[in-house]
């Protein structure tokens, strides 16, 4: 079986000294922010990527992939005891999770919310160990035009997944991309949008505009809300299920998780659409229907199930094409390109080190965070009740200590507070950052696999067509777009982020 | 006089429309060269002109279709969190990490709910040694510390 020789392989990189630690550093840092409302994982990874310089590459990415899936475990706790979503695909864990907390059963949806959560990571892992290498022996094989279909693909994708208006969504992302075309244009060396500015002519890094819209604007927007979080305060007892209840929740999961790991792969999806997902499909299959809204438990396993298993399987299009499906994953890319790894279906086959030992990393962090965090939650309960006073402050300077550190430039400060600013306003006018930040990362791909192919073909546009690969996906965004824009489409989408 | 159903589209629109044009305009600068051979301006073009396009049409919305007005903003934490930051920047290299850190912590904390002089001081130095000893000694990042060090 070569399956289990690369996983022992990627256990034997995993299991050393060095790995394990900073595996435990990331998931706990990530439950921490998870656990803390306001402060995304995003913001995290960009603020500690600085700490990841030194580190061997491997290593850096097992933590930055730590602090993701570890704010899924962290924002159930939150979204249970406080009723706020730690993190954004924890917003419907609150609607079942905190009426179970409120009837006094917090025990059990945290219990149920944790083991769901590493039934589901463990799943995933297996389902990125199966397929993430034959589907980049397929994408080997990828021409630039069918690179570049791919990304029309991923970007449509990502856009008809997401929440809000489709229209302002596609603006979002044809001004990210424009936004990441600032600098010099490798074909031509010409500077490009710089204004002569000297800072901008290798553009503008991508962590640098995730800290300013996510991290700065996400604080500025925290501010004008009014601060009340209630706790229940109530001593956490009872971890454990009743029969009836594990009855119920056990289905739950297995289909939280299946629907995950589907949903994960898709390019725009990832935990937050997963766990939506989830949640709508429990409610409508599960005979316990009527309970939903009021501490239904298999209304907190089957989303927690899912965000974990999507959160997860959303590595695949990253290592395997090398396209980031959620802005998380294109930090990741950034990551990579820092330690030279240029990322792409090369990865599986020239470092399986590299890939392998990640894989197996994950599970090893699943196993550390269900072990830990339940004997933990008293102390995360504790750390909400730090006020956010003096929250923010440290947040904005580890977010200007990480920009500073990346390039030692005080202009790439001033960028980002431009970006925190733009941020505001794109929250105020109501279109969503996520957009930007895909095309802004895919811009440049695009454009490079754009002129490639047309090259190629000498001027011919009809190679997209033409191409197998590329023509299927085109097809594929085309039939997604019109299954949206036709009303029932429309309907069933907005369905599914209304609860 | 024009009725907006929706200022928020309105507004969106426009400033799509804005960004698209500016890429556009900007990119006139640059070789367009042709299909086969794309010039720098090539792609800027193309995606400008589609942001224009798209943009064009959320104005229209905004006028046509009714909606919500663009959420209200608070200039107080607004302000105050982007000065805190862009005069961290600025008296980062000339005055060093610890006079910014102070400079970053009261501004922006003054864009809070609420302000205790003693508490912001009191985190301002807490936030100065962790930085201290954690980039600077332990990491040995490239941060100036003291004024005119650099």
């Amino acid at each position: 079986m070569e399956l289990l020789g690369n996983i022992g392989l990627g256990l034997g990189v995993a299991l050393t000294l060095v790995n394990l630690v900073y595996c435990f550093v990331g998931v706990l840092v990530g439950t921490l922010v998870g656990v803390l409302p306001g402060l995304g994982p995003l913001a995290t990874m960009a603020m500690l990527l600085p700490l990841t310089f030194n580190l061997s590459p491997v290593t850096a990415l097992i933590m930055l992939a730590g602090i993701y899936y570890g704010a899924q475990y962290g924002g159930s706790t939150t979204a249970i005891l406080v009723n706020l979503p730690g993190e954004s695909s924890s917003v419907v864990t609150c609607l079942d999770g905190y009426q179970m907390a409120r009837q006094g059963r917090a025990g059990p949806a945290l219990a149920v919310a944790a083991l769901g959560s590493f039934f589901a990571g463990t799943f995933a892992t297996l389902v990125i160990a199966a397929f993430a290498p034959p589907l980049a022996e397929v994408a080997l094989n990828f021409g630039p035009a069918a690179y570049f279909s791919l990304m029309v693909l991923g970007l449509v994708s990502a856009v008809v997944l997401a929440a809000g208006s489709l229209l302002k969504a596609f603006c979002m992302i044809l001004l990210g991309i424009l936004l990441g075309l600032i600098g010099t244009d490798v074909n031509s060396g010409m500077a490009r949008f710089t204004f002569n500015i000297s800072a901008l002519s290798d553009g503008i890094g991508f962590v640098i505009v995730a800290m300013g819209v996510f991290g700065f604007t996400e604080v500025i927007l925290n501010l004008e809300l009014k601060e009340k979080r209630e706790i229940l305060t109530k001593k956490v007892k009872n971890l454990w299920l009743t029969k009836s209840e594990f009855k119920a929740a056990a289905p739950a999961v297995v289909r939280g998780t299946l629907l995950g790991c589907m949903l994960g792969i898709l390019p725009g999806g990832g935990a937050l659409l997963s766990s939506f997902a989830a949640y709508s499909l429990e409610k409508k299959i599960s005979k316990n229907r009527a309970q939903f809204g009021k501490g239904a438990i298999e209304g907190v396993a089957a989303p927690e199930a899912a965000n974990n298993a999507g959160a997860q399987t959303s590595f695949i299009p990253l290592l395997t094409l090398g396209i980031p499906s959620n802005p998380v994953m294109a930090l990741m890319i950034g990551a990579m390109m820092i330690h030279n790894i240029q990322p792409g279906p090369q990865i599986v086959i020239n470092q399986p080190q590299l890939f392998w030992g990640m894989i197996a990393s994950m599970w090893i962090g699943n196993l550390m965070l269900v072990i830990f965090n339940l004997p933990l939650i008293g102390m995360w309960v504790r750390l909400l009740s730090v006020p956010y006073r003096l929250l923010f402050p440290s947040i904005l300077l580890f977010c200007g200590i990480g920009i500073y550190s990346l390039s030692s430039n005080t202009f790439d400060i001033y960028i980002a507070a431009l970006f925190g600013l733009l941020g505001y306003i794109f929250v105020k006018l109501e279109c969503e950052p996520a957009p930007l930040m895909l095309g802004f990362i895919l811009g440049p791909m695009l454009e490079e696999y754009l002129r490639r192919a047309m090259l190629l073909s000498r001027g011919d546009p009809t190679i997209f067509l033409t191409n197998s690969i590329s023509a299927g996906m085109l097809i594929a965004s085309a039939i997604l777009l019109v299954i949206v824009i036709v009303p029932t489409g429309r309907k069933k989408r907005e369905d599914v982020f209304t609860e | 006089m024009i009725r907006f159903r929706s200022l928020r589209d309105f507004f969106a629109g426009l400033m799509f429309v804005a960004f698209g044009g500016a890429a556009v305009w900007l990119a006139q600068a640059y070789p367009f060269g042709n299909a086969g051979r794309m010039g720098p301006a090539y792609f800027p073009t193309l995606v400008g002109s589609l942001l224009i396009i798209l943009g064009a049409f959320v104005v229209v919305r905004g006028l046509a279709v009714h909606g919500q007005k663009p959420g209200s903003f608070h200039f107080r934490p607004l302000i105050l969190v982007l000065a805190g930051i862009v005069l961290f920047g600025f008296t980062l290299e000339r005055l060093g990490l610890m006079i910014a850190i102070f400079t970053l912590v009261v501004f922006s904390s003054l864009g809070g709910s609420e302000f205790r002089y003693r508490g912001v001081l009191f985190l301002a130095a807490v936030l100065a040694l962790g930085s201290f000893l954690v980039f600077i000694y332990g990491l040995g990042l490239q941060i100036p510390a003291w004024p005119f060090s650099y």
